[in-house]
């Protein structure tokens, strides 16, 4: 095949000059390692990322060299929208020549550009926890868990540790990701209370829909011991904020993209004591390199940093360490050394990748206190 | 393509003669430009398909339609889950199983798409009818809530379509021969289709449905025939989106995507193909170039961080100045014709047929 | 289902109609006048939201002044807009001035990005619309009497304004013929820049009050408000503002009817307003109150 085996860092020029003229001159840096990332940094998922780049930039701000060569991070807007990914993504590896390419956060996007790197050949750390991102590929490592697990983790949780007979779901019918975690969470509670109907209500929403009332009220009615709104954060918040209003006190329960300010800003008092699930927490962080990266994120945002900052911030190191390791900027090696990433010590903990690209990894539980995420639990596997 | 004055004969031969050239240029682009550019130069192409199919109905014919992203959709989905290997679906449809009727579906590409194309003219002749009574922005309405309605349906018909999931490993068969080959096929349908009897029934219906009326034009058919073969366009430009980014899914179409075709086929200049070619790739091929200007720049020693967003913000004011300034859009009816490019004598053969009705 | 839980669905309905309405009325307004679908409308009243977050969170000002002058510098931000963008397309082809809006629209939109940021933001609540009154076992945001008492305070204002003033003539004039109305001696700039006016603070008015009811604010969060009241905009008939009204409380109604007794088919809901659409526009293509006459090509 043509894809891109062996393409070293920085190839000689193509002979045949393309056609565009309004190319700038490329200047002559083979000493120098470029990483793309390829986020969402304007449309619909524009909130990831911007979480994400916090987590690069600080990363790269403290280590700016591998192998003594200093780094350049490539930054890409993939606009939310799929021809753009592909397009962006074919960019930072035909133009820009990248080595390795961090991100994007959600799935439909990871999965537009994957298409693209997979076949070039570049090793991809996406910020997405579709099943399908990693299904089949050969040059993907993932640092977060999935979908499937998530839906379980909660599902679990709420039958144990809450004790929950019965529960409702209020699902975002356009987004993949709540699709996903409500069909998961909603086998697992079956299956865990022993009961089929324990589902007790299921109903939807559409992206975009900021009127929760009419789904409110007919759960309400159904008297659930909990309620499970995977969705994002602002859509949790107003949801949240609607419930309490019409005074429904059920415990709301969400997944990992609940985990963001915007939670807590928007919804107030209204989201005092949702439960959710989340990949990294600062009370969880027991590693000395935890905590160092806790307090830097502190003094350069003045802010605690939350899980998509913590995982952009492991890619990029992931990515620096099996560098140095390999000692050749070679993106085929990268990703071999990527995929077999064995008890690497990162701050969200210890990771292992198995052979299709995922770590293993628990999840963590937190539950919203005095307007803080509070740590209150940690899943291991099953 | 106007074939109407003497030499008409030369007129073939020099037509014969591009798509010759054009292959020439297709197969020298798809052997040595990089995939990076290879890519932005199929979506171009696809846009010309996507764009020719929107200007037959609303530039040729002035039926006012904002469903375009509606029939990309259906076009999109049939092609994919035609192609789709059964191992790929099986994959796809983790959460919900596919229908069963689906399951083991597999033909070629070729058919594919032409059945992608096929289903999104069934629709849109459903649609069509009995929505073309409608004029003006009222038919705009009504397409657009078409369009979102087919929209709403994807992303609950799991069974048949995995819902927001979308479907995922498309196979990505588009290279630049497909959608360049497309692109052909489609402006010489058009062409064709424009240059007849139909096409000036069309034209005769955007200046005056009245009077075109009286003189015994058929509104309703001609008007139907239109809308018709715009979806089947929509539907094959859809399909080769959908296998161009290998992913599929109802994001992909909003109403962001009838307008930025709307857009592509106003500033090509309502009723002329040679517009709607020349903005579809200077579309694609802005739109990546303008990236530029959100990296981070150098000027002299002073270095200004990347403003994120620039881009689109160039790019709407770009299109206000063209819409302000050329508001005919580039080509206004006008076409490319060999007569006027060999002689050049009368400038009023380049201004096609619209006018004479 | 009990009649607690009906009167609790019907509560909810008129309270979401009532604000699709208010931003209909706006869309109306220029449309009938203009017989231009403002596609920008949906980012006016982005900027509404955006003008009073900005005066409360960063000038720290009084709620209520706050208010006035986002109003204030978003119907100067209407007018402006109206100036650039389609004055000068004033006798172009109709579609023109269509795109001119779209450009202006994602102009607008990722002006906001670039300055705020794509993120969600946080939209103050004064204390006094955060109550929820209680009867029986139904349950009543404050916040939405304040919605339908505004509405039917605008809906007079501006039937007063068409009616019985000499600019709302004017506006009435241009809006059956545009021509005569100029012979008339009508100063055309000066109405149409007036119905911008108007139309551009009723955006701010909608956006307001949006983001008081679903407190979050965001770049794109217009686009979806603007289609439905669109569509509640056609639904009444575009052009009259008691359509406008109608329209957005029968939109408010179906929405949430279907997710009361329909709860399986609760992920169809965004279908209902354009399936409504369409039946409404093939019975009576000009809306429920619209006028019968002719719509010019």
């Amino acid at each position: 095949m043509v894809a891109g085996c062996g393409q070293q860092s920085a190839p000689a020029p193509k002979p045949a000059e393309p056609a565009k003229p309004a190319e700038p001159p490329k200047p002559a840096e083979p000493e120098e390692i470029r990483i793309g990332s390829w986020q969402p940094f304007t449309g619909a998922l524009a909130a990831g990322g911007a979480m994400n780049k916090e987590g690069i930039d600080m990363a790269f701000e403290q280590r700016p060299k591998i192998l003594g060569k200093p780094v350049k991070v490539i930054f890409s807007d993939n606009k939310s929208d799929k021809v753009e990914a592909a397009n962006s993504m074919a960019r930072l590896i035909e133009q820009d020549k990248v080595v390795a390419v961090l991100g994007c956060y959600g799935s439909s996007l990871a999965i537009a550009g994957l298409n693209v790197s997979e076949k070039a050949g570049i090793p991809m750390i996406p910020d997405a926890s579709n099943p399908l991102v990693t299904e089949g590929r050969k040059f993907v490592t993932r640092l977060n868990y999935q979908d499937p697990f998530a839906g379980k983790v909660m599902a679990k949780y709420a039958v144990d540790k809450l004790g929950a007979k019965t529960a409702a779901i209020i699902q975002d019918v356009a987004q993949d990701y709540s699709v996903g975690l409500a069909q998961f969470f909603r086998k697992e509670f079956t299956k865990l209370t022993n009961n089929p109907n324990s589902i007790v209500a299921f109903v939807s929403y559409n992206t975009g829909d900021q009127d929760f009332t009419a789904q409110l009220t007919f759960v309400k009615s159904k008297k659930p011991d909990v309620i499970f709104v995977p969705g994002y954060s602002a859509d949790g918040a107003l949801l949240a904020k609607q419930a309490r209003e019409m005074g429904i006190k059920t415990p709301l329960v969400g997944g990992d993209a609940w985990e963001a300010p915007e939670l807590v800003q928007i919804g107030g008092k209204a989201v005092e004591g949702l439960i959710f699930c989340s990949h990294f927490a600062v009370e969880a962080a027991k590693t000395d390199k935890a905590k160092k990266f806790i307090d830097d994120y502190r003094k350069k945002y003045n802010k605690d940093p939350n899980c998509y900052a913590a995982l952009a911030y492991d890619a990029y190191n992931l990515v620096a360490d099996k560098l140095e390791e390999i000692k050749v900027v070679d993106p085929v090696k990268l990703n071999t050394a990527l995929r077999s990433t064995k008890n690497w010590e990162g701050v969200t903990g210890t990771i292992s990748i198995d052979e299709t690209g995922n770590p293993v990894k628990p999840a963590i539980i937190f539950q919203v206190k005095g307007g803080k995420f509070v740590y209150m639990d940690t899943i291991q596997p099953w | 393509m106007n074939g109407r004055s003497n030499g008409r004969g030369l007129n073939y031969l020099l037509t014969l003669g591009s798509i010759v050239v054009i292959l020439l240029i297709t197969t020298w682009a798809q052997r040595t430009l990089d995939p990076y550019r290879l890519r932005v130069l199929s979506v171009g192409a696809i846009y010309v398909t996507l764009a020719v199919g929107l200007n037959l109905v609303y530039g040729f014919t002035g039926q006012f339609s904002l469903g375009h992203a509606g029939f990309m959709a259906v076009g999109a989905y049939t092609s994919a889950l035609l192609t789709m290997p059964v191992a790929q679906k099986a994959r796809n449809f983790f959460i919900v199983p596919i229908h069963p009727a689906l399951e083991n579906l597999q033909i070629p590409y070729l058919p594919a798409l032409i059945i992608a194309g096929l289903m999104a003219a069934l629709l849109g002749w459903i649609v069509g009818v009995p929505v073309l009574r409608l004029r003006g922005d009222y038919l705009g309405m009504a397409t657009l809530g078409f369009s979102e309605v087919v929209r709403v349906l994807i992303n609950n018909m799991q069974t048949i379509t995995n819902g927001s999931m979308g479907l995922k490993g498309v196979p990505d068969y588009v290279n630049l021969y497909w959608a360049v080959g497309s692109a052909v096929v489609s402006v010489f349908i058009a062409a064709r289709l424009v240059n007849t009897s139909y096409g000036r029934a069309l034209k005769a219906i955007r200046e005056d449905e009245i009077a075109a009326e009286s003189v015994g034009v058929s509104l309703f058919y001609h008007k139907v025939l239109a809308f018709v073969a715009g979806a089947f366009f929509a539907g094959v430009g859809g399909a080769l989106l959908g296998h161009w980014s290998s992913a599929v899914d109802p994001k992909m179409f909003t109403i962001t995507i009838t307008f930025q075709i709307l857009t592509i086929v106003v500033i090509g200049g309502l009723g002329s193909l040679t517009g709607t070619v020349i903005a579809s790739f200077a579309y694609a091929v802005a739109m990546e170039w303008l990236r530029f200007i959100e990296a981070p720049m150098k000027i002299g020693s002073i270095e200004i961080p990347g403003i994120v967003g620039m881009r689109m913000v160039l790019f709407g004011i770009v299109v206000l100045v063209v819409i302000v300034f050329y508001r005919q859009g580039l080509m206004g009816q006008r076409e490319f014709a060999w007569d006027a490019f060999l002689r050049r004598k009368e400038a009023g053969t380049a201004a096609g047929a619209g006018k004479g009705v | 289902m009990t009649l607690d839980m009906f009167l609790q669905h019907l509560t909810n309905a008129v309270s979401l109609g009532a604000l699709y309405a208010l931003v209909a009325i706006g869309y109306t307004m220029v449309y009938g006048i203009l017989r231009l679908i403002n596609f920008a409308h949906g980012t006016i009243f982005t900027i509404g939201a955006y003008a009073a977050f900005m005066g409360i969170a960063i000038f720290n000002l009084q709620w209520g002044i706050t208010y006035i002058l986002a109003i204030c510098f978003t119907a100067v931000l209407g007018m402006a807009t109206e100036k650039v963008a389609y004055k000068p397309l004033r006798d172009a082809p109709r579609i023109s001035v269509l795109i001119s809006a779209i450009g202006v629209s994602f102009l607008m939109e990722n002006l906001l990005i670039i300055f705020f940021g794509g993120r969600p933001k946080p939209f103050f609540r004064p204390p006094i619309f955060t109550q929820v009154l209680e009867i029986g076992a139904i349950m009543i945001p404050v916040l939405s009497f304040a919605i339908i008492i505004v509405s039917a305070i605008l809906l007079v204002a501006l039937t007063y304004l068409l009616y019985r003033t000499k600019p709302g003539t004017a506006m009435r004039a241009l809006a059956n013929d545009f021509e005569t109305a100029r012979l008339m001696a009508i100063d055309v700039d000066k109405t149409v820049a007036l119905t911008f006016m108007v139309g551009s603070s009723l955006a701010a008015v909608g956006g307001i009050l949006w983001a008081l009811k679903f407190p979050q604010i965001n770049p794109t969060m217009g686009g979806f408000p603007g289609l439905k009241a669109f569509v509640a905009a056609v639904l009444g008939g575009i052009g009259s503002i008691p359509g406008a009204t109608v329209g957005g409380l029968i939109l408010g109604l179906c929405e949430i009817m279907l997710v009361a007794f329909l709860p399986n088919l609760s992920g169809y809901r965004d279908a209902v307003a354009f399936v409504a659409l369409i039946t409404v526009l093939l019975l009576k293509p000009t809306g429920l109150l619209g006028e019968k006459g002719q719509v010019k090509v």
